[in-house]
């Protein structure tokens, strides 16, 4: 799988995102700035990293997604590359228009940083076909902007076309109530595109690659898009 | 010439920074408060006289990067 991991000023979680997908498919990313105009030949897989790009000015994510090389990340996924937006990534595939919604400042006022559960809406899509439906994983999150908002016509379709990748659950798979760490809307977590192959994520499952550091519930998200990659 | 953007939060969208500073008006004293709303204001000068011109601009400028029209709206008022 080739993968391509766009930097942006202010981006800091690409190594993290590279060590994920190198211990995955066994393949250095490569890493692409943002002032690029096109992706590295063959790319199969774009991520956009988490952080804090251009310092979260103006709205998260807002100035990096009219970065010049978000033009070839959407041009990616219009052709149906793969795309994963994680935290920041998240925030700049809305903010470009590859995903609906908007990550608004979370409903208790605070950042957010620390080890809670998603659970897995929706096993069999490229990246989750090593998932189990309805599997509380174990995640880590750091954001003060998460707070996913959006229109009821959108809601209704994220919810009615299986959209919804992950909801914010409890150890035991619980959703709602306490475990909807930022206020989110139907405790989302995480969502899709309508062809299933850009996924948006605010937890960070490429923290949990290594038992070392809190677990490796992360790491089948990784191998899962190395193998569906493997396969096409 | 200027113009002055105003980008505010949709009625309906819930607004916690704004909450935290009623609140904390509340707890200053400050008489009469009923409620809070946090937004943005932007000040812009223009180069060249069309107004039009910059009017059609300025929404442009609105719709592409200011606003977040999924949550926000704006106002443009041009000196």
């Amino acid at each position: 799988m080739r993968a391509a991991v766009i930097v942006f000023p202010g981006s800091n979680r690409e190594r993290d995102i590279g060590r994920a997908l190198k211990t995955a498919s066994g393949v250095e990313p490569a890493y692409v700035w943002h002032t690029e105009t096109e992706l590295p030949r063959g790319t199969d897989l774009v991520v956009l990293p988490g952080g804090f790009s251009y310092g979260d000015y103006l709205r998260t994510g807002a100035i990096a997604a009219r970065s010049p090389v978000m033009d070839a990340v959407r041009a990616h996924a219009a052709r149906g590359g793969y795309a994963l937006g994680v935290c920041n990534g998240f925030q700049i595939a809305c903010e470009a228009g590859l995903l609906p919604g908007v990550l608004a400042r979370n409903a208790g006022l605070k950042f957010i940083c620390r080890f809670h559960h998603l659970r897995v809406e929706r096993a069999g899509t490229a990246f989750t076909s090593e998932y189990q439906r309805h599997q509380a994983i174990k995640v880590c999150s750091a954001h003060g902007e998460g707070n996913y908002i959006a229109d009821s016509d959108t809601l209704a379709a994220l919810e009615g076309e299986g959209r919804v990748a992950f909801r914010y659950c409890d150890e035991t798979g619980a959703v709602g109530g306490a475990a909807n760490i930022n206020g989110s809307m139907d405790d989302i977590a995480g969502i899709y595109s309508e062809n299933l192959r850009v996924l948006g994520m605010m937890p960070h499952p490429e923290n949990l690659i290594d038992p070392l550091v809190g677990g490796t519930d992360g790491l089948a998200l990784f191998s899962s898009i190395a193998g569906a990659k493997a396969a096409a | 010439m200027k113009a002055r953007v105003t980008v505010t939060l949709k009625n309906g969208v819930l607004d916690p920074q704004g909450k935290a500073i009623e609140g904390a008006l509340k707890s200053l004293g400050i008489e009469g408060v009923a409620s809070v709303r946090q937004g943005k204001v932007f000040d812009i000068e223009l180069a060249g006289g069309d107004r039009a011109a910059a009017e059609t601009a300025l929404n442009a400028a609105c719709e592409k990067l200011l606003a977040n029209t999924v949550i926000e709206n704006y106002r443009v008022e041009i000196a």
